[in-house]
């Protein structure tokens, strides 16, 4: 089989596609990276916001997951295109859309990860940080969060290479990924076949190393 | 905000049609690749459990290379890049007969089938070494036993992560929009295109896939109780 059409095109993918260092603002790793983070930093407040007493703080974050569970990514991707420029009446490049649409929708699986992780923490540990005195904030962020991330850590990196995979529908809405990249290249050279087996096999390096990295992570935590 | 709501466009002109269209599209998409995804995951899933190396290491190359590709990937994969593998004849009837239709169900049903197969074989994986050992004691072939006792204990452990995973399928119906498949998300976008009401016409595709998704979880709650097997809590599977 011709594999020439990736040789020659595999700075552009690997550099632009991949990693996003082109003449296009792109880049799946670019994207990827901080959605993670900030998709997981948002999580933690929505996990443990449906664990609060108080039903005002606990009812709309499950209405959030429920929510957010209930519809395909696709769809609100969507939404933030057409409502953020309209809210702030600036338009907003396909990045920034891409980024809050991720954040704003892992956010709420990863907020069922914190929950599950919380809730595997037994409950003595608690009374006994609060018979030592510690107040809930101190108990959570000393006691109880540092257990449970113990525990959450294979769903969280599930999640995660969910949520790698889940970039390339940034493509949709034109931002240059790795699966935009592709696109771009398989319009030009009209070699389809092996251009989406190539991205497939980088997509698959990067998810599997992920899960192996996890492996050797929750051998040493265990 | 200076945007008018004209909620209207939603039942005049061919909107409504739309809409339902698109939602029997996204469902008939849904429910053809659910069977070949299940099919898929029970072949796969029983296979990484049995002792016959061969066959062990074929099912599991499948689902860890299907499984860790995004699937909108394997959309274009099997949309533009397989049929021109085929012979002429076959790609003239494909392109007649609606393509991007079974190139998506295609996508969907072998990208689901490698994620499904992680939920029954972790089902199978939780049923005692010693039943299969005392099947095989009782005269049955390795085939009769799993078909004949692990595969109904494991399918009856698994409807939890099960459902998890088929409304997944149907939520990522909507990436088939890529390749133009007439579904709800694609309807979606086509009101929105027609009318210039974008918040309506993501309001009501968004509203359907919601009341889609919580009426099946609700119906297959129903079923989790029914098929529960007495005595055993045992949760099983994946939790993503």
């Amino acid at each position: 089989m011709d594999v020439s059409v990736i040789t020659s095109n595999f700075k552009f993918l690997i550099l632009q596609g991949l990693i996003g260092i082109g003449p296009f603002i792109g880049g799946t790793l670019r994207l990827a990276i901080p959605a993670i983070l900030f998709g997981f930093v948002l999580g933690i407040f929505v996990g443990l916001a449906r664990l609060a007493q108080a039903p005002w703080i606990r009812m709309p974050a499950t209405m959030y997951v429920e929510f957010f569970r209930g519809v395909p990514l696709v769809m609100v991707i969507f939404w933030i295109w057409f409502i953020i420029p309209q809210l702030l009446r600036l338009p907003i490049p396909e990045y920034g859309v891409a980024l809050t649409a991720f954040v704003i929708f892992e956010a709420a699986y990863f907020g069922e990860i914190v929950r599950a992780g919380v809730q595997s923490v037994p409950r003595g540990q608690v009374e006994a940080a609060t018979a030592l005195g510690m107040t809930g904030t101190k108990t959570m962020a000393y006691v109880v969060l540092p257990q449970a991330l113990k525990n959450m850590v294979p769903s969280l990196v599930t999640q995660m290479i969910v949520l790698f995979k889940d970039t390339s529908l940034a493509s949709i809405i034109g931002y240059v990924d790795l699966t935009k990249a592709a696109q771009i290249v398989n319009n030009r050279e009209i070699k389809p076949f092996q251009i989406y087996i190539f991205i497939a096999i980088v997509y698959w390096l990067c998810t599997y190393s992920m899960s192996v990295f996890a492996r050797r992570l929750e051998r040493r935590a265990a | 905000m200076n945007y008018t709501f004209k909620w209207s466009v939603l039942w005049t002109g061919e909107s409504g049609r739309w809409l339902l269209q698109g939602l029997l599209t996204t469902l008939e998409l849904s429910a053809l690749a659910w069977v070949l995804a299940v099919a898929l995951g029970i072949l796969a899933g029983a296979l990484r459990t049995v002792r016959f190396t061969p066959l062990r290491w074929a099912a599991t190359s499948y689902v860890e290379f299907f499984r860790n590709v995004p699937l909108l990937v394997w959309m274009f994969f099997w949309y533009f890049g397989v049929p021109p593998l085929l012979p002429r004849g076959i790609q003239d009837w494909l392109f007649n007969h609606g393509a991007e239709f079974w190139a998506g169900m295609l996508a969907l049903g072998v990208y689901h089938g490698a994620r499904i197969s992680e939920v029954i074989r972790s089902g199978i994986q939780s049923i005692p070494r010693t039943q299969f050992e005392a099947s095989v004691a009782m005269g049955l072939t390795t085939f009769q036993s799993y078909r004949l006792i692990i595969l109904p204990v494991a399918l009856r452990l698994i409807v939890p992560p099960a459902t998890n995973e088929s409304l997944n399928l149907l939520k990522n119906s909507s990436v088939a929009l890529t390749i133009s498949v007439a579904e709800l998300t694609f309807q979606t976008r086509q009101i929105e295109t027609y009318t210039a009401k974008a918040i309506e016409a993501l309001t009501a595709g968004t509203l359907i896939y919601l009341v889609l998704c919580l009426s099946i979880a609700t119906i297959m709650a129903k079923v989790e109780r029914r098929y529960a097997i007495p005595g055993l809590i045992a949760r099983v599977g994946p939790a993503a």
